[in-house]
């Protein structure tokens, strides 16, 4: 089926990105600024994805989103980590008795081309083993080749398959291009049964950005209009710096409001954003910078 | 916060406190985040005639609306003060200028327009100081443009027989120019640029509510060496326009500001042989189709009428909304609103600055108390108002028809107001019947729309899927009660040149 399921919301490209820029002129000082980015500390999902992960390297990452920095800065923990469903029972074990989740990457991830039962059989097995979340991606080649249908029936599938587990879908928006199609993959995610969108797999360049993270935005403001569900939304990769992260703050707070800035509704996934995060508040709070070498790696 | 009551509500009206609210805003504070960058304000000011600045005669005080404190006393140009400027300005016209070669002239201009950027931030501090506009407007769009104006007409300066292929165009000599206070170095940007480029000297008169941007500029002028006399600025009230355009030493009257006193300047200069071009009031129609991308739409409409306060001449304050989208518009259109952070000016994350003057707030109020008495009914998001200077709430009116007084003439503040339509012809027919033709917008996704709708509006300018957006390069103008003539692109240098 080639047809949508429900009317198309046209994107116009050039007021998107002007929207988007104006929220990255906002100024964020002082006091509010170190209320942001801890916040930003909290919603952070510390992601490894790469073939040579081992439990080794997980535990680090589990460490580190546990405990982010030196207690004197009373920093929160991270979200989750998120990790191949290979990694997820020593993610777990790692993370017991912490509220740090453990989210798998499921579905064949990252491109998603394999059949439904194995990506379906990939969520079940990542489940089993305790992973509190899912982040699934789309087939962006049934997407592209306007097999909607296909994908709407695939999200509801893994969806079923998730039982208590949440599920964040991830577009690959930056393989979908337009703005229009992250609008329709949006609207079509929300509705098959997505807790959180997601923008990016980090491993397709651009990842996630204002304006692509704006349009997924705006599709969760209309569903919260029309149902008063709250969708969660994840800008994942290519957020590198304390000062983009709270640009993204300022558009949530502007777009959504406040019943949003939590972790519960709004995650950054990243694996580099964290330590300029800290090291911008050690600076708020120690008054000066202090060299990289201070920080511990994920 | 003012709720009117209305009787018999609209049929499209939308209830009040909708069952999913939005709680924006609230999630993140934002410290306030003044721009610091220092200007030296003189306690008194001269007028500038013949390259230096004259002894500060009777004078008027300029006040920050923000603040209502006076920023500095300026001279009251009188008659003989004017002649003196007009002569000046044809001293300088006959014997330097007119004379120079149009690469010269170019060189001074390009010379301006570095000086503009290299002044930039101070002049866009002082211009949201005089004026109460906020410094992100004045920052990043007033500022650019002016210097941009500068640098486009100092392109032409020596081209201007490709401007006009197989004529002469010959320069007119001496300009009176009258501007307005909504964007004061804009407005002399716009005036100033193509009368020199195409050899002209000029005498202007800023508004009397912000005379100091361009007192600041005349000292670029002199810092860029331009001949004495070239430029000339007389400040002053309502008389001192009046002594300029009725000055029988001036070849070109360019006016912009309200129709009321555009309609007394085409009275006193008709039969004189004085060229004139007047920019003038206006209501723009915003229309916004069923088949518009809405969010983006809504930021437009918001783009359209709070932009710089509602003080443009070419503000989307008439909204058309097809009334199928009607209900989802409101609805974004209400929260949206209610995200403008209205307050000081001079704070980077100010989106609303201040009421230019009391004078201007008395109208704008007086506009929308008549608009809740004739019965449509009054949108103003919850927000403080700091106590002292000029402020008003932007606000937006439904349940207007187009009888009411609110559809039909300018307010000139942050006052929308919005009314439906039902097809493509009702919506041509809507936005055409009004007194003022300058601007409108066009909101569809579908392109040959744009066109088709484009066409028939009976509007200088027709934004697609934007709005208030400008460029040097694009002519601005009017028909009907929003004047005559155009300003910006090549056809902004015919008003300043006779054509052999």
């Amino acid at each position: 089926m080639n047809t949508l399921p429900f009317p198309r919301r046209p994107v116009d490209q050039v007021m998107t990105e002007e929207r988007a820029a104006s929220f990255a002129r906002r100024s964020i000082k002082s006091s509010s600024k170190l209320a942001a980015l801890k916040l930003a500390i909290s919603m952070m999902d510390l992601t490894t994805l790469e073939g040579k992960d081992t439990p080794g390297k997980v535990e680090h990452l589990c460490r580190k989103a546990i405990q982010p920095a030196d207690p004197r800065y009373e920093v929160p923990a991270c979200a989750a980590v998120c990790v191949y469903p290979n990694m997820v029972r020593a993610a777990k074990a790692f993370t017991r008795g912490t509220s740090v989740k453990v989210a798998a990457v499921t579905t064949a991830f990252p491109s998603g081309l394999m059949p439904l039962s194995v990506k379906l059989e990939d969520t079940r097995l990542a489940v089993e083993d305790g992973a509190d979340e899912i982040d699934m991606v789309i087939d962006r080649g049934a997407f592209l080749r306007g097999e909607y249908r296909q994908v709407f029936d695939e999200i509801a599938a893994v969806r079923e398959a998730c039982g208590n587990a949440h599920l964040k879908v991830i577009f690959e928006t930056g393989e979908l291009q337009t703005y229009d199609n992250v609008r329709i993959a949006s609207d079509l995610a929300i509705r098959a049964g997505a807790h959180f969108i997601k923008t990016s797999t980090g491993k397709v360049s651009p990842a996630a950005t204002l304006p692509v993270t704006l349009v997924m935005l705006e599709a969760i403001r209309d569903h919260f209009y029309e149902t008063g569900v709250r969708i969660g939304m994840k800008p994942a990769g290519g957020i590198r710096t304390a000062k983009e992260a709270i640009t993204y703050l300022v558009m949530l707070n502007e777009t959504l409001g406040a019943d949003w800035m939590t972790p519960d509704l709004f995650r950054f996934g990243a694996s580099t954003l964290a330590n300029d995060v800290l090291m911008q508040i050690a600076r708020l709070v120690d008054g000066r910078y202090q060299s990289a070498d201070y920080f511990s790696l994920p | 916060m003012k709720k009117a009551k209305t009787p018999v509500p609209h049929p499209n009206a939308v209830p009040h406190g909708s069952v999913h609210m939005l709680r924006l805003c609230e999630g993140l504070a934002y410290a306030p985040a003044p721009e610091t960058t220092p200007v030296k304000i003189d306690a008194t000011y001269g007028l500038f005639i013949d390259g230096a600045f004259t002894k500060p005669g009777r004078t008027f005080a300029t006040v920050n609306p923000a603040t209502e404190k006076t920023l500095a006393e300026v001279t009251a140009a009188t008659a003989s003060d004017v002649d003196r400027a007009v002569k000046a300005a044809r001293r300088a016209q006959e014997k330097v200028w007119g004379r120079l070669p149009g690469r010269e002239r170019g060189k001074y201009l390009y010379r301006i327009a570095r000086l503009i950027q290299e002044h930039a931030r101070e002049l866009a501090v002082l211009e949201t100081m005089d004026g109460g506009k906020t410094i992100k407007e004045s920052r990043d769009i007033d500022l650019p443009l002016v210097a941009a104006h500068f640098f486009y007409y100092a392109g032409w300066a020596d081209k201007l027989d490709y401007a006009f292929p197989g004529r002469k165009a010959r320069p007119l000599g001496v300009a009176g120019q009258v501007i307005p206070w909504n964007f004061p170095l804009l407005m002399a940007a716009w005036k100033l640029a193509p009368a020199l480029a195409a050899g002209n000297t000029c005498v202007l008169k800023p508004a009397e509510t912000t005379p100091l941007t361009a007192l600041h500029l005349a000292r670029i002028f002199q810092q860029a060496e331009l001949p004495p006399g070239v430029v000339n600025i007389v400040t002053g009230a309502g008389e001192t326009g009046a002594a300029l355009v009725n000055h029988p030493g001036i070849d070109k009257v360019a006016f912009t500001g309200s129709t009321e006193v555009g309609r007394r300047i085409a009275a006193s200069v008709a039969g004189t042989g004085k060229k004139l071009t007047l920019e003038l009031g206006g209501k723009a129609a915003n229309i916004v189709f069923e088949d518009a991308p809405i969010e983006q739409a809504v930021e437009g409409i918001v783009a359209g009428i709070y932009f710089n306060q509602g003080h443009v001449c070419c503000a989307g304050s008439r909204l058309l909304v097809q009334e199928s989208v009607f209900p989802e518009i409101i609805r974004r259109l209400r929260d949206r609103v209610s995200t403008l952070r209205v307050g000081d000016p001079l704070d980077k994350n100010t989106d609303i600055g201040a009421i230019n003057s009391r004078q201007q707030l008395e109208k704008i109020r007086e506009l929308v108390d008549s608009g809740v008495k004739e019965g449509a009914e009054l949108f103003q998001p919850r927000c403080r108002l700091p106590k002292a200077g000029y402020w008003f709430a932007p606000s937006f009116f439904t349940g207007v028809t187009a009888a009411h007084r609110i559809a039909r003439e300018e307010i000139f503040g942050p006052v929308l107001s919005v009314m439906t339509f039902r097809t493509p012809e009702e919506a041509i027919e809507r936005a055409n019947t009004t007194p003022y033709g300058l601007s409108a917008g066009v909101w569809t996704d579908k392109g040959s729309k744009i066109f088709k709708i484009a066409a028939k509006l009976r509007a200088g300018v027709v934004w697609a899927n934007t709005y208030n957006k400008f460029d040097p390069t694009s002519p601005f103008g009017g028909y009907k009660e929003s004047g005559f003539g155009r300003e910006g692109g090549v056809q902004g240098l015919l008003p300043y040149v006779s054509l052999e």
